[in-house]
């Protein structure tokens, strides 16, 4: 019974002490209403929805171009976190206007552009694309003649795991990459297995505590890509590209072609004439810039800031996409 | 979950089984699983390498490519097909409206300033209430506390956008569960044709049905409760069913005695005796949801999940584990509430005598409302209760601690985990995948129907035959061999940890307490948290593939044996030890021979958890179906052989769950009837 | 046959699946219950069994474990679904009935206390005993009325709010018996209601049984496996054996004239000085007995005779409904009380 007692104390008390904080707070702090007057201020644009993919270069892309459509055009920029497949499938369904970086895709850009004719190609972003096999630094160094794919068979037994079934270890990453890496294999005569790490990050997470603990490691990457600011990985050679070497995806025997990255937007966001997809549109780099965007978000910055950061020093390349 | 409500149903029923019948069956058996070990071992050594039936990664089937029209089939017939038009637009904007409506409230309002209509202190003390009138004043300080430290961590409004979707999932699985439950409940045959359904659900990984969801209900909120749907809900069927089914007959007859129709029965009797079990349901459903919010973050669902995808992608394993500690700490905060809930389910008498009396309550209630009515109007109109203050922030000493943490780990442990994996990989799991992967198909087919004939008889034989045929057909048997020597030793590990820790527990009520909430924790936290730390000691190898699984699988056995030890009689012990047993004798022939159901169930459960790791394997080098999973939700041409490999992965857990289950539920006669009359012969 | 208030005909009930056939085929249902079980995995419950209860009578029905009494007693309600025969309530053949019109039946005219009590858990012992006239459909106000007169009758009042966790088991079934009486049918069945409960509170529970019986009258089917229960309380008594009758009769005729060894092995063990009748001993009149010697009924329980006997100089005569059937003596007695204590 005592607790009862003390229970109908505490209710009263507890009122009492809202009703203190209510009115303590209409004295002091900002109000909810002034914060949205102050913030009712953006002349409209519309609304843009930003595709997000996985990797930093392309958030490095996307955030520099939402900076801008949000600061220099005010538009409600909105982005989605979605991987590539979803993103094309977006097109279709309305529900995304750009994607920001694309790298090739050819079956893609069959089906949403020339088939479905719900996207369109925005040009390229001025970064190129590269595929390829990749070692640590600490290997290439201690064995130089490694980047030459005919040497390759000579440090099978090196590269061996006890995933590889005995011969060399070729570690692949995120499946959405197309590779021709096990028609490679056989084609150039190697003695490697192909092992599906499964993951970009396990892929990465590979070659860093490789380059650390001095382990080697054979892998496929490709560039440009934060990681290699962190960890200069080194190109291994394979037979040199040249046109329809690669036209037959069971028969390759050559490296891969250097990829034009371009942005994909929809029809739709395209045609409307919005500032935003002119601004899209007219959206290039280089490597160098994305790069040094994608290293400072690596480095913890917020997109946000990194994008105002690169934009606030280079004001006349912002001025000529706006143009 | 499945194993677990026909062991309660098997064990509520007793069978009047012939006493020498046991004994005879036991040999006949030991004599077929004698068999298919030989058939199996032959047919490696003589035919080894031949009908592996093994596809090359990249390579595909007529039938997988035929399945890759299906995403283009839908995209053009969404807009005039008349099931999208009338049956799964308006179902998609009711969703959508339903997810709206809590994500306002609780995370952002899409106009204006995003903030959240009440605000954060509005939400927390809207949940403490919550969490107070369904629970008790214990769970609803818990409550407050979780999601003030949300606010701590610098993720309240993520919290809040994964509460708001697990709400929501929750509700709709309960419009969906419960009706279907009851009717499961009711009827036997409802429950025959709709148990294959609810293993399809829960098995399937999430990825091969992620993409076309998106395209059926576009991206956002709308597909996310949905796919969480579709794993949530089977836990709430089965409980509610489960519930229903298991009242007392006596009960039931004495109410058809005084003339009951079917519907009195069922709102007098059947769903008030029920409520704890559906109750339960509704906890378990809940876990299952929170536990899609990384895998839905996928296809742009708000909230945590995002936070961790994002983190795996850049390796930022300190932002990883503070958002994953918030995933953990909103599994444990509503595991908590829920389960407060069920006990206050409980007729008055059974549960614990509250001190309050129910008026008290009442007033209590009345007055805390009033209070949180107060101060959700504080929260709309004043900032700093609207938006959590960023001034404390204890997000980057989390991170930037974690960060340290695994940096050290993964600098110094790395020689010693290497090694480990080395010699695990080298000494047990190469050899065992090669038996399995090199054995001709055949031989498989002929060593797993021994096996199932001997723990089931022709009935499990023909179903395992038909679910391996199935996986032929799917033309991935290759991949499914892979994956079920990876299975099958990680749930070897599993049941090794399950017995050690199960018996410490079992035997320790202090060391349970220890371990629940680690072990809570292994289950609820996302695996995407901890892959790359395990990536950087164990590499993308199988090896770390299975290290995930076991963490997400050995909970649950441990859970089951520790129940399955402490439920030991408490007089055979105390007879095993009044006769001078040691501990390690008292383990090994009283209490582990009379937990043998339980470790049947252990297996059981672990081989299921170990399975649906299958995939999240794959995203750290396990190969094998998960792998085909995967590309096939990143690739377009590859999205045939993703649900074909879906599907397989399907087949391989409905026949590992049968045997076993078969395995678990014959043992018991033996086991009691063995080990009672050595423990008396003892005593 | 329409006086009887129950009346059951060549009923069979067969477990398992094919059952059906049984009761048809004269060779299977000919064979013993361990045979049949062998040769068709069937179990015969109730075989061929015919009886008339009638209206106020108490009809107890004996048997060992497993002889088929609870099968044979839900088949009066039809809780189990008779394989073949029939069943009449009051004329009307229940086998036949609509779905409607069992549960009419059940509702308003046979109830049931079980066993093991089968009360709600989750309902007070108010709401258990108004559960039958709420399914009813009667107003709230009416049917706690109703159920608080009967709670008082079996002697629960101030118990209405207690769960049914918070009572004894006598007191749970009390609440049992009151929720059968609270729609008060012209029937109750009762399978083995007191077994659960220990010898004390059973005897307090039969003497209550008794008591109502006395009171409303109502007709009664009783099972037990208890023969001092059953002669206690039973009017006749219909002992089972592999699910069939083998005796029916009342108490004193079971242990006076069993129909074989199993009976006679059965009741073996009652004293019979408190089971038989002076009819059962009585010996004819001798010509020296005197014409003014004490005269007791035929229906007296030899345990009430001792005292005159044993106080009359000369043999005590019998009479049956007003005419001298015959006579009994010192030797009789004393040779009925020395088998009673030669069986304890
Ligand atoms: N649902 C059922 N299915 C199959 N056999 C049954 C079923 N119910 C009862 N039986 C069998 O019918 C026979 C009679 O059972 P019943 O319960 O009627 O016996 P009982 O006389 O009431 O025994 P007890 O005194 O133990 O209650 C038993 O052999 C029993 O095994
Ligand atoms: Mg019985």
């Amino acid at each position: 019974m005592r607790k009862t007692s003390v229970l109908k104390r505490l209710v009263p008390a507890l009122a009492g002490a809202a009703a203190t904080a209510l009115l303590l707070s209409a004295c002091g702090g900002s109000t909810v209403n002034q914060a949205a007057a102050a913030d009712g201020s953006k002349t409209a644009c519309g609304t843009v929805n930003v595709a997000m993919n996985a990797w930093v270069g392309y958030t490095a892309n996307a955030a520099v171009y939402s900076y801008v459509a949000k600061e220099k055009l005010g538009c409600n920029v909105v982005q989605k976190d979605l991987n590539e497949q979803i993103a094309w499938q977006g097109f279709s369904s309305g529900e995304v206007d750009i994607i920001i970086e694309n790298w090739g895709h050819d079956d893609l850009v069959k089906q949403y552009i020339t088939e479905q004719a719900v996207a369109v190609d925005a040009g390229p972003t001025g970064n190129k694309g590269r595929i390829g096999w990749y070692v640590p630094p600490w290997l290439a160094k201690a064995h130089p003649d490694i980047l030459d794919s005919k040497n390759l068979n000579k440090y099978a037994s090196l590269l061996k795991t006890s995933e590889s079934g005995g011969k060399g270890q070729l570690l692949d990453g995120d499946p959405a990459f197309v590779t021709n890496d096990e028609a490679l294999v056989k084609n150039l005569g190697l003695d490697f297995k192909v092992v599906y790490s499964g993951s970009e990050a396990a892929l990465i997470q590979s070659f860093r505590a490789a380059e650390k603990n001095k382990t080697p490691l054979l892998g496929y990457f490709y560039e440009p890509q934060w990681f290699l600011a962190e960890v200069p990985l080194v190109k291994v050679n394979l037979p040199k590209w040249t046109a329809g070497c690669d036209a037959e995806p069971e028969k390759v025997a050559c490296d891969y072609p250097d990829y034009t990255l371009n942005k994909i937007i929809s029809k739709k966001f395209s045609d409307s004439g919005s500032p935003a997809a002119k601004l899209v549109k007219a959206f290039t780099w280089t490597n160098a810039d994305q790069d040094s965007v994608a290293t400072d978000i690596q480095k913890g910055m917020a997109p946000e800031a990194a994008a105002k950061k690169w934009v606030d020093a280079h004001p006349q390349q912002v001025d000529a996409w706006l143009k | 979950m499945s194993a677990t409500l026909i062991e309660l149903e098997k064990t509520s029923g007793t069978e009047p089984a012939p006493a020498k019948l046991p004994r005879r069956r036991l040999s006949r058996r030991a004599l077929l699983l004698l068999s298919a070990a030989v058939v199996w071992i032959a047919g490696f050594v003589f035919l080894h390498g031949t009908g592996t039936l093994a596809l090359p990664t990249s390579e595909l089937t007529d039938l997988h490519r035929s399945l890759n029209h299906f995403n283009s089939w839908v995209a053009s017939n969404r807009d005039d097909n008349p099931v999208f038009l009338y049956l799964l637009s308006p179902l998609r904007s009711a969703v959508d409206a339903v997810a709206a409506v809590f994500t306002t409230v609780f995370a952002a309002s899409s106009i204006g300033l995003g903030l959240p209509e009440i605000g954060w202190l509005g939400t927390v003390a809207l949940l403490g209430w919550i969490a107070f009138a369904v629970g008790n004043a214990r769970v609803a300080l818990l409550t407050v506390a979780v999601f003030t430290f949300f606010g701590l961590q610098g993720l309240f409004v993520e919290a809040a956008h994964t509460f708001a979707l697990v709400v929501t999932a929750v509700l709709l699985s309960l419009l969906v569960g419960l009706p279907m439950g009851v009717l499961a409940g009711v009827s036997g045959r409802v429950e025959k044709i709709i148990t294959p359904v609810l293993d399809f659900m829960q098995i399937l990984p999430t990825f091969v049905y992620l993409a076309p969801l998106a395209l059926v209900f576009l991206i956002g909120p709308a597909s996310a409760v949905i796919a969480t749907v579709i794993y949530a809900a089977p836990p709430i069927i089965r409980l509610t069913a489960h519930g229903i089914r298991g009242i007392p007959e006596n009960t039931r007859e004495a109410s058809d005695s005084l003339g009951t129709t079917s519907l009195q029965r069922l709102f007098t009797l059947q769903i008030p005796m029920a409520k704890r079990t559906i109750v339960m349901g509704i906890n378990q459903g809940t876990m299952a949801a929170l536990s899609m919010v990384t895998i839905a973050a996928l296809i742009a669902a708000p909230g945590l999940g995002q936070v961790v995808v994002r983190a795996l992608q850049s390796l930022d394993v300190g932002t990883a584990v503070n958002a994953g500690l918030s995933i953990v700490l909103m599994a444990i905060m509503l595991d908590r509430v829920t389960t407060a809930a069920s006990e206050r389910a409980l007729p008055a008498t059974q549960r614990r005598r509250s001190r309050v009396s129910r008026r008290t309550r009442m007033i209590v209630v009345g007055a805390t409302f009033a209070l949180v009515l107060m101060l959700v109007q504080l929260s709309r109109t004043m900032l700093w209760a609207a938006r959590f203050p960023q001034e404390v922030n204890l997000g980057p000493a989390i991170t930037g601690g974690v960060d340290n943490a695994s940096e050290w780990l993964q600098t110094h442990l790395f020689l010693l985990t290497g090694a480990f994996r080395e010699a695990v990989t080298l000494a047990f799991l190469n050899p065992f995948q090669t038996a399995v992967t090199e054995t001709p198909f055949f031989i498989m087919f002929a060593a797993l129907a021994l096996v199932a004939y001997a723990f089931g008889g022709w009935k499990l034989t023909a179903l395992v035959l038909a679910c391996l045929t199935m996986i032929i057909y799917l033309g991935l048997w290759g991949d499914a061999m892979v994956t079920l020597a990876s299975t099958l030793v990680a749930t070897v590990i599993v049941m090794v940890l399950g017995i050690v820790f199960g018996v410490a527990m079992g035997r320790s009520s202090r060391f349970d307490k220890l371990m629940r909430p680690v072990l809570d924790a292994g289950q609820t936290l996302p695996a995407f948290v901890y892959l790359v730390p395990f990536l950087g000691l164990f590499g993308a190898t199988r090896f770390t593939a299975i290290i995930a699984g076991v963490i997400y699988a050995a909970p649950a056995a441990i859970k089951i044996m520790a129940d399955g030890i402490s439920g030991v009689s408490p007089t055979v012990v105390e007879a095993a030890v009044a006769s001078g047993s040691t501990p390690w004798q008292v383990i090994t022939k009283v209490q582990l021979p009379m937990a043998r159901k339980s470790l049947g169930l252990a297996a059981n459960q672990g081989l299921i958890y170990v399975l649906a790791m299958v995939v999240v394997g794959a995203l750290v080098g396990a190969g094998g179906l998960g792998y085909d999973v995967v590309a096939g939700f990143v690739q377009s041409s590859l999205f045939g052989k993703g649900l074909a490999a879906g599907l397989a992965i399907v087949f391989l857990g409905i026949l590992l769950d049968r045997i076993t289950q078969a395995a678990a539920f014959t043992a018991p006669s033996r086991s009691l009837s063995t080990a009672q009359p050595t423990t008396t012969k003892e005593a | 046959m329409n006086s009887s208030a129950i009346s059951v005909r060549n009923l069979w009930k067969v477990f398992g699946s094919g059952g059906a056939k049984i009761p048809l085929d004269p060779e299977l249902s000919a064979l013993p219950s361990s045979n049949l079980l062998e040769r068709t995995g069937c179990v015969a419950a109730v075989r061929n069994m015919s009886f008339d209860v009638a209206k106020g009578e108490v009809f107890v029905i004996m048997g060992l474990s497993g002889s088929g009494k609870s099968t044979l007693i839900r088949c009066l309600t039809r809780l189990i679904e008779p394989t073949s025969g029939s069943v009449s309530i009051g004329g009307q053949d229940i086998l036949q009935a609509r779905p409607a019109e069992l549960r009419d039946l059940r509702r308003q005219k046979m109830s049931m206390v079980f066993q093991h009590f089968g009360l709600l858990p989750h309902r007070t012992v108010l709401d258990n005993v108004a559960y039958g006239l709420q399914i009813r459909g009667a107003a709230k106000n009416e049917r706690y009325a109703r159920s608080r007169e009967v709670i008082e009758l079996v002697g629960l009042k101030g118990y209405e709010s207690h769960f049914p966790e918070q009572l004894s088991g006598g007191m749970q079934q009390r609440v049992g018996l009151a929720r059968a009486l609270a729609g008060d049918p012209d029937a109750i069945l009762f399978d083995e209601p007191f077994s659960a409960l220990d010898p004390l509170i059973r005897r307090d529970m039969q003497a209550e049984v008794i008591r109502l019986h006395k009171d409303m009258g109502k007709t009664m089917v009783f099972v037990t496996h208890d023969l001092s229960e059953a002669l206690k309380l039973g009017d006749r008594i219909l002992i089972m054996r592999h699910g069939e009758a083998v005796q029916c009769g009342t108490g004193d005729e079971l242990v006076g004239s069993p129909a074989n060894d199993y009976i006679a092995d059965f009741v073996s063990e009652v004293p019979r000085s408190d089971v038989l009748t002076l009819k059962w001993i009585a010996e004819p009149v001798a010509s020296s007995t005197p014409g003014d010697a004490p005269v007791l009924s035929s229906a007296t329980i030899i345990r009430d005779a001792i005292h005159t006997v044993m106080h009359s100089s000369s043999p005590v005569l019998v009479e049956d409904s007003g005419t001298i059937t015959g006579q009994i003596d010192r030797d009789s007695i004393l040779s009925v009380l020395r088998s009673t204590r030669a069986a304890a």
